[in-house]
C-alpha cells in the first residue's frame, strides 16, 4: 500500500496541469491588469507612466460610468428575472402529462444550442424597423398602428435586447427546474393530493423544497453571466442609441481597444471584477449552504 | 450509446485535424509572397468588385498572392490597430480620411511621400490628397473619393408639383412639408443617424452648410457654437415635424438605400454608390430611372452647397514584411484604369477621368454633382484622438434627437467631455 | 394520478402550443429569410411566404472559389472547428487527471477546484488586455492555436467540474480492489475509470465543444483574417450593417447554428443531467 503522503503528493501532481494552466491564462493576466490599471499604458505602446489611483478617480467621478453600471444592472434584473419566471412556468407545464411533451421539450434545446452571435443577428433581423418580422407581425395583428424602431429608441432598445436574451436563456432555467421537479418522489405528491391540499399549498409544501436549490444555482449563474454581457449587445446595437444599451463590458472594450486607453480600460474592468467578486461570493455561499462545499 | 458518443468525438477530432492539416499544406504551396489586405464590406466597390480587381492584380503580378479580408466599417479602425500588434497582421489597409493623424502618430502606416511619382501627384485631384495627408506627409493613396449627395425621387417631386430640387436646407424642409401634406410618403427625408460615424458624416455636411467648424485655431472644440448648433437644430427640427424618417436614428447607409430604393422616401443623403444601384439596378431598386442627384444644399447667405469629405485611402502598414509588393498592390488598386472600370460605384481620384466619356456615360447628373461637391468637401477634425471626439459627438446628436437635452446643451456636454471624459 | 378536468387539459395544450410557437417562430423566420429573394424581404407589407424558394445563398456560402465569400465563410467554419476541437481535447487532457484527483482526495484539492471554477465567472474584459499584449509580444495573435489555448481557460474549469461529479459516482472500492491487486494508476484508469465514465466524458467533451463554438469576445480581438477568424466573428462582420442582403445574413446564421443544434438534440438526455450537476453554459 502507498502511504498518505504519496497519495496527497500524487493528487496534487494530477491537479497541477489544470492549476498551472489557470495561473498562466487567468491569474497572470489578472495581476497584469491590476498593474496596468495604475498607468497610462496605450494599446499600441509608447511611454508608460505611473498614475497611481488617477484612473480610478477619473472613472468613479464620471457620471457616464454610473449610467453604464445602471444599464448593466437593469439588463441583469430584467433578463434574469424574466428567464426565471418564464423558465419556472415552462418547467411546470412540461411537468404535466400531455401528448407531444417530448417534442416541446426537445424544442427547448433549440434556443440554448443556437450560438449567441447567431441569436443576436437573428433578432436584429427580426427587429429591423422596415422589413423586420416583429413590426410586420404586430401591425398585421393590430397590436401597434405604426412601424417602430425597436432598437433605435432608447425607450425600447434595452427591452428588445432583453427579449432576445430571454428567448435564448430561459430554456436553460426551465430544463434545470424540470429536472428538479421530476426528482420529487411520486408518493409525496400523491400523499399531498390525498391530504386534500390545494394546488398552491401543495406546490409550496411539497415541490418548492426540491426546486429551490437548483433554481437558485441557475439564477445566480445567470446573473453572473448576464453581468458580463458583451456579444449580444455588440451585435445588436453596439451600445446605442444614445448609450442606452451600453454595458460595462462594452465601455471597457471602447476605452481599451477603440480609444487605446489600456490603462483606463483596465481600471474599469477591475471595478467590474470587484462587483462580480461580490456576486461570486454570493454564489459560493449558496453552494455551501446546500452542503456542496464542506 | 457510449460507443456512439465516442465515435462522434473521434470523427470530430479526425475531421478537425485533417482540416487543420489541409490548411497548413495549402499555405506551404502558395506563391512566393502573400499580401493580406483589409477592406470593408460595403457597396461602393463591393466585396466582389474588390475581389475581381484583386484577381486582375494577381494575374498581372505572378508570384504575389493577395488575401482580401472584409469587415464592416464599424470594425475597420479597431481591426487595423489590433492587427498592428499582431506582427503578422495586414500589409495593406483601407483607412478613412479621419484616421491618418492617429495612424501616423502611432506609426501604423508607412510614410509613402517619396514613393509617389510626379505623374501621380499631377494626375490625382488636389482635393483627394487631403485624404491621406497629415502634417505634410502622405500615408497612402486616396482610393474612394466620396462625399454625401442629396438624392431625390423625381416621381414624387413631380407629383408634388415641385419643379426643382432644393438649393438650400430650408427649401428642402419646405418641399418635404409639401410632400408630407400631400401624403405622397409618410416621412420624406431619410438619413443615416445611427450612433456611428455615419451620423457624424451627415452632421458634418450640415455644419459645412451652416458655416460652422469643429475646432478653433487652438484646437479646442468649437462645434458647440454657431454653425455647429444650427446644424443639430436642423436635424432635431425636421425630426420633430415628422419630415425625417424617425427610424433614421437606427440607420446606416445601407438602410437609407433600402428605404429610398423602395420608394419610401423623397429625399436621402448618401454616398456616390447609391446612384447607380437605385437608378439602374431593378434587382436592388423599385425606383429605377426615377433618381435625381444634386450636391447637398447650402444655407442662404452662408453657403451654396455642402459636402463632407468621406474619402478613404489605401496604405501600407509598418508591420508589413513585403512593403514593396504591398505598395505595388496599392498603386494598382488606385490606378486610373482600374478606377475607370469600376466608376459606376465610386468616382475616380484622377482628374482626367471626369472628361472621359467612358466614365461619365449614363451618370452625367452624378458627375455634374460631383464636380461641384468634390471641390467643397469639408473635413472632419484632424486629431489623433478623433475616435473619442467622434464618440462624444455621436452621443450628443442622439441626446438632442431624443429630446433629452437641447442641441446647444448636448453639444456643450460633448465639448466638455472631449477634453478627456469617459 | 388525478383525473384531469377538460378545461385544465385545454389550458395545458394551449400553453404548450404557445410555448412551442414562441420557441420556433424566430428560427422559422430565419429559415424563411434564408430562402427568400431580396425583393420579397423588402416588401411592405411583409410577404411571409416567399414567392419561390431560392437556395442560391446556401450554394454561395458553401462553394469554394478563389477569393470568394464562400471561401471566407468556409475558412471561418474550418477555423471554428479547429479551435473548438483543439480546445476541447486540451481541456479533457487537463480535466481528467484534475477531476479524478479532486474526486478521490477530499482535502484542499477540492478548495483549489472551487477557486478554479470561480475564475470561470471573471469577466473576460479583465483579462483581455494583458493576454493581447502577451500574444502580440510572442507574435501569436491571429492563430487558431493561440485562440485554442485561451479558450482552455474557459473550457478546462468547466469540464473538470462536470467530470468530477461523474467520477464521484464510481464506487471507490472497485479502484481500490484493483490497486490491491497491484495495478498501476494508468492501468486502473484505462481499464476501469475511463470506460465507466465513457458517456460522461463524451458529454463533457461535446459541451466544451459547444462553449468554444459559441465564443465571440476573444475571437473578435485576437483574430484578424481567414487564417484564424472564427465563425462567430465572421457572422458578426456579415451582420455589421453595411451589407443589406438580409437573406445572406440569415443563411450564414442557419449554417452556423446547425452543428450545435444537432449536437444539442443528440445530447438531449445527458444535457439535462449535465445541467443539474453544475449549471452549464450561460
Amino acid at each position: 500500500m502507498m502511504n498518505g503522503n504519496w497519495m496527497s503528493l500524487r493528487s496534487w501532481l494530477l491537479l497541477a496541469p489544470l492549476l498551472a494552466l489557470m495561473t498562466f491564462i487567468i491569474g497572470w493576466p489578472l495581476a497584469k491588469t491590476v498593474a496596468v490599471s495604475f498607468t497610462d499604458a496605450k494599446l499600441l505602446g509608447g511611454d508608460v507612466h505611473w498614475l497611481g489611483l488617477a484612473n480610478y478617480q477619473k472613472v468613479l467621478a464620471a457620471p457616464a460610468f454610473y449610467e453604464v453600471v445602471w444599464t448593466t444592472i437593469r439588463f441583469v434584473l430584467i433578463s434574469v428575472g424574466a428567464e426565471f419566471l418564464l423558465g419556472l412556468l415552462a418547467a411546470l407545464l412540461l411537468d404535466q402529462k400531455f401528448h407531444g411533451r417530448g417534442i416541446v421539450r426537445a424544442l427547448m434545446i433549440l434556443p440554448w444550442a443556437l450560438p449567441t452571435v447567431v441569436n443576436a443577428t437573428m433578432w436584429r433581423l427580426i427587429y429591423n424597423p422596415d422589413f423586420g418580422a416583429f413590426n410586420a407581425l404586430f401591425t398585421q395583428l393590430g397590436l401597434i398602428d405604426a412601424y417602430r424602431s425597436w432598437l433605435g429608441e432608447p425607450g425600447s432598445a434595452l427591452y428588445a435586447i432583453c427579449l432576445a436574451d430571454v428567448w435564448k436563456n430561459f430554456p436553460l432555467v426551465a430544463l434545470i427546474a424540470l429536472a428538479a421537479l421530476q426528482s420529487v418522489p411520486r408518493e409525496l405528491r400523491a400523499a399531498a393530493v390525498i391530504d386534500g391540499a390545494g394546488p398552491w399549498s401543495r406546490f409550496r409544501a411539497v415541490i418548492l423544497p426540491y426546486l429551490i436549490g437548483p433554481l437558485t444555482v441557475a439564477v445566480v449563474l445567470r446573473i453572473i453571466e448576464a453581468f458580463k454581457v458583451f456579444d449580444i449587445i455588440w451585435v445588436m446595437t453596439r451600445g446605442g442609441p444614445a448609450n442606452s444599451t451600453k454595458t460595462i463590458s462594452i465601455l471597457v472594450y471602447q476605452q481599451a481597444f477603440s480609444f487605446q486607453q489600456a490603462g483606463l480600460g483596465g481600471s474599469i474592468a477591475l471595478i467590474m471584477v470587484l462587483i462580480s467578486a461580490l456576486l461570486i461570493t454570493g454564489y459560493v455561499t449558496i453552494l455551501r449552504k446546500q452542503g456542496e462545499l464542506k | 450509446m457510449s460507443g456512439k458518443f465516442q465515435s462522434l468525438i473521434m470523427q470530430a477530432i479526425i475531421g478537425g485535424g485533417l482540416l487543420a492539416g489541409g490548411q497548413m499544406i495549402g499555405h506551404g504551396a502558395l506563391a512566393d509572397t502573400t499580401i493580406n489586405a483589409l477592406f470593408m464590406s460595403q457597396a461602393a466597390y463591393s466585396e466582389s468588385d474588390v475581389r475581381a480587381m484583386t484577381a486582375d492584380f494577381e494575374k498581372a503580378n505572378p508570384g504575389i498572392k493577395v488575401n482580401a479580408e472584409f469587415v464592416p466599417y464599424e470594425g475597420l479602425h479597431d481591426k487595423t490597430t489590433l492587427a498592428q500588434g499582431a506582427g503578422s497582421g495586414y500589409d495593406v489597409v483601407l483607412f478613412d480620411v479621419i484616421w491618418p493623424a492617429e495612424f501616423a502618430e502611432n506609426k501604423v502606416l508607412v510614410d509613402v511621400t517619396d514613393k509617389i511619382t510626379p505623374e501621380m501627384k499631377k494626375g490625382v485631384l488636389p482635393g483627394a490628397w487631403t485624404t491621406v495627408e497629415y502634417k505634410g506627409h502622405r500615408y497612402g493613396m486616396p482610393w474612394i473619393l466620396d462625399t454625401k449627395y442629396l438624392f431625390y425621387n423625381t416621381e414624387i417631386l413631380k407629383k408634388a408639383g415641385i419643379a426643382h430640387p432644393p438649393k438650400t436646407w430650408a427649401e428642402l424642409e419646405k418641399q418635404a412639408e409639401i410632400i408630407k401634406n400631400k401624403k405622397l410618403v409618410e416621412f420624406p427625408i431619410v438619413w443615416s443617424w445611427a450612433q456611428a460615424e455615419a451620423a457624424i458624416c451627415d452632421y458634418t455636411t450640415l455644419v459645412a452648410a451652416y458655416g460652422g467648424k469643429f475646432l478653433d485655431e487652438s484646437g479646442k472644440p468649437a462645434f458647440q457654437t454657431d454653425g455647429g448648433v444650427d446644424a443639430l437644430k436642423y436635424m432635431v427640427e425636421t425630426t420633430d415635424k415628422g419630415l425625417t424618417n424617425p427610424h433614421s436614428k437606427e440607420y446606416l447607409e445601407e438602410d437609407v438605400r433600402r428605404v429610398f430604393s423602395s420608394g419610401d422616401a423623397a429625399f436621402a443623403l448618401n454616398w456616390t454608390y447609391m446612384y447607380n444601384m437605385a437608378n439602374g439596378d431593378p434587382k436592388e431598386s423599385k425606383i429605377v430611372g426615377k433618381v435625381g442627384v444634386v450636391p447637398a444644399p447650402g444655407v442662404a447667405g452662408k453657403s451654396e452647397a455642402s459636402a463632407v469629405n468621406g474619402s478613404m485611402g489605401l496604405g501600407v502598414t509598418t508591420t508589413s514584411k513585403h512593403p514593396d509588393d504591398a505598395w505595388k498592390y496599392v498603386v494598382f488598386m488606385t490606378s486610373q484604369d482600374v478606377q475607370n472600370k469600376y466608376a459606376k460605384l465610386s468616382l475616380p481620384i484622377w482628374a482626367s477621368s471626369y472628361s472621359d466619356p467612358a466614365v461619365t456615360k449614363g451618370q452625367e447628373s452624378l458627375v455634374a454633382a460631383a464636380k461641384k461637391s468634390l471641390g467643397i468637401m469639408f473635413p472632419r477634425p484632424t486629431t489623433p484622438t478623433y475616435q473619442q471626439l467622434s464618440t462624444q459627438l455621436q452621443q450628443a446628436l442622439h441626446t438632442a434627437l431624443l429630446k433629452s437635452a437641447s442641441p446647444a446643451d448636448a453639444l456643450q456636454t460633448a465639448a466638455d467631455a472631449a477634453g478627456g471624459g469617459l | 394520478m388525478e383525473r384531469r378536468n377538460p378545461w385544465v387539459s385545454f389550458f395545458v395544450y394551449a400553453c404548450a402550443l404557445l410555448l412551442a410557437l414562441f420557441l420556433l417562430a424566430p428560427i422559422l423566420w430565419m429559415l424563411i429569410m434564408s430562402v427568400s429573394s431580396t425583393n420579397d424581404l423588402t416588401t411592405i407589407p411583409l410577404r411571409w411566404i416567399p414567392e419561390q424558394i431560392d437556395f442560391h445563398r446556401y450554394i454561395e456560402l458553401l462553394t469554394v472559389a478563389e477569393n470568394s465569400a464562400g471561401k471566407a465563410f468556409l475558412a471561418s467554419m474550418r477555423n471554428s472547428l479547429a479551435v473548438a476541437t483543439m480546445a476541447t481535447l486540451g481541456a479533457l487532457l487537463v480535466a481528467i487527471p484534475g477531476a479524478w484527483s479532486v474526486s478521490r482526495s477530499p482535502g484542499r484539492q477540492r478548495l483549489a477546484l472551487y477557486a478554479v471554477v470561480a475564475t470561470y465567472m471573471l469577466p473576460p474584459v479583465a483579462l483581455v488586455v494583458p493576454i493581447y499584449f502577451a500574444l502580440s509580444a510572442l507574435g501569436a495573435l491571429n492563430s487558431v492555436f493561440s485562440l485554442a489555448v485561451v479558450y482552455l481557460s474557459i473550457l478546462a474549469p468547466f469540464t473538470t467540474w462536470l467530470l468530477k461529479s461523474s467520477f464521484d459516482n464510481i464506487p471507490q472500492e472497485i479502484e481500490l480492489a484493483a490497486m490491491i491487486d497491484g495495478a498501476r494508476l494508468d492501468q486502473i484508469w484505462r481499464r476501469i475509470t475511463l470506460p465507466l465514465t465513457g458517456p460522461a466524458l463524451a458529454t463533457g467533451g461535446l459541451f466544451a465543444f459547444l462553449l468554444a463554438w459559441d465564443e465571440f469576445f476573444y475571437a473578435l480581438l485576437f483574430t484578424a483574417d481567414q487564417r484564424a477568424k472564427t465563425l462567430t466573428v465572421a457572422i458578426a462582420d456579415l451582420a455589421g450593417g453595411r451589407v443589406s442582403d438580409y437573406g445572406l445574413i440569415a443563411t450564414a446564421g442557419v449554417l452556423a447554428a446547425l452543428p450545435p443544434v444537432l449536437i444539442g438534440f443528440f445530447l438531449q438526455k445527458s444535457l439535462i443531467a449535465g445541467l443539474t450537476t453544475g449549471g452549464v453554459k450561460g
